[in-house]
């Protein structure tokens, strides 16, 4: 497990945590991406523009993570992440996951970290319903056809 | 500062701090992501289970931090707590979440960290993002359209 990363693992998630509690109590909102990026359109006045700036929010911290990140914890690397991906792929990828979070109403961080801790038993369904999926298409892409 | 300007400060300053989360954790790469799925790497040592931790971590805190409307009237800059809890375990959940698994293991994204990764990293981040938005609005036409239907054929009745 050479690449196993617990402590910046547990930093980021808690990060994750503190950013969907402030989401949720100033706004009463869920901090589901694929919801707030997926009722971005058709606009609707006062519902468009916080999922707008949130969105945006998200490569800036990111930008700031990765740069600040390991300087704080030697075990986050320094180089950045590499798609390696054809675009095809990366449509054929994206079209799935923009069905399937619409259909089953979220995604990881949605059904993930929301549901979890709201300890909704349809997000303990999902959770495990994903998890299975997402494993046997590795399994298959990486050790049947790779 | 009115309410407006703060909602939409705490929309942005979560964003951020989601995003400062997902780099720290490197979900940001799609490599560390299916290092997580792949369990069949688990026998030889090569299986990364920090994914789990992100969301134990994650967990933790909204454990406590999603209740918190428990002592509030309402959110601080919102008339009401817009709750996503829906109560039944049906098949569009069980469907939509095992197709969102298939376009997640293929890629390794799932929508937040590609729409962090945008701008952030090198490459065809944005072919994803925009086929995601398609995807999840076309899923949202066909699902308006079916409610229609059926309206109609009871009304046809």
């Amino acid at each position: 497990m050479e690449n196993f990363t617990p402590l910046s693992a547990t930093i980021g998630g808690v990060l994750i945590g503190l950013a969907t509690t402030l989401l949720w109590v100033v706004n009463g909102r869920t901090a589901g991406i694929s919801n707030i990026a997926g009722g971005v359109y058709p606009l609707r006045a006062g519902d468009t523009l916080w999922r707008v700036v949130f969105l945006i929010g998200l490569p800036i911290g990111a930008l700031v993570g990765f740069n600040l990140g390991p300087s704080i914890l030697p075990e986050i690397p320094r180089t950045l992440p590499e798609i390696v991906m054809t675009p095809v792929a990366l449509v054929a990828s994206g079209l799935l996951v923009g069905i399937g979070t619409r259909v089953g109403r979220g995604c990881t961080s949605g059904h993930g970290i929301c549901g979890l801790s709201r300890l909704s038993p349809r997000s303990f369904v999902a959770v495990g319903t994903f998890m299975a999926t997402a494993m046997v298409t590795v399994f298959v892409v990486r050790h049947v056809v790779g | 500062m009115n309410r407006s300007l703060l909602s939409l400060a705490a929309a942005l300053v979560s964003g951020v701090v989601f995003g400062i989360g997902l780099a720290l954790a490197r979900m940001t790469d799609p490599q560390k992501i299916k290092d997580f799925l792949d369990v069949a790497a688990i026998p030889s040592g090569g299986w990364d289970p920090s994914l789990a931790f992100v969301m134990g971590g994650g967990v933790l805190v909204g454990l406590a931090g999603l209740r918190l409307d428990r002592w509030l009237r309402a959110p601080l800059a919102a008339p009401k707590f817009i709750s996503t809890n829906h109560a039944r375990i049906d098949r569009p959940l069980v469907v939509g979440a095992a197709i969102f698994g298939l376009g997640w293991g293929l890629s390794g994204f799932c929508p937040g960290p590609a729409v962090a990764d945008l701008g952030l990293v090198p490459g065809d981040v944005f072919l994803f993002v925009l086929a995601m938005l398609v995807g999840s609005w076309g899923a949202g036409q066909v699902a308006e359209w079916s409610r229609i239907q059926e309206a109609a054929n009871v009304t046809a009745m």
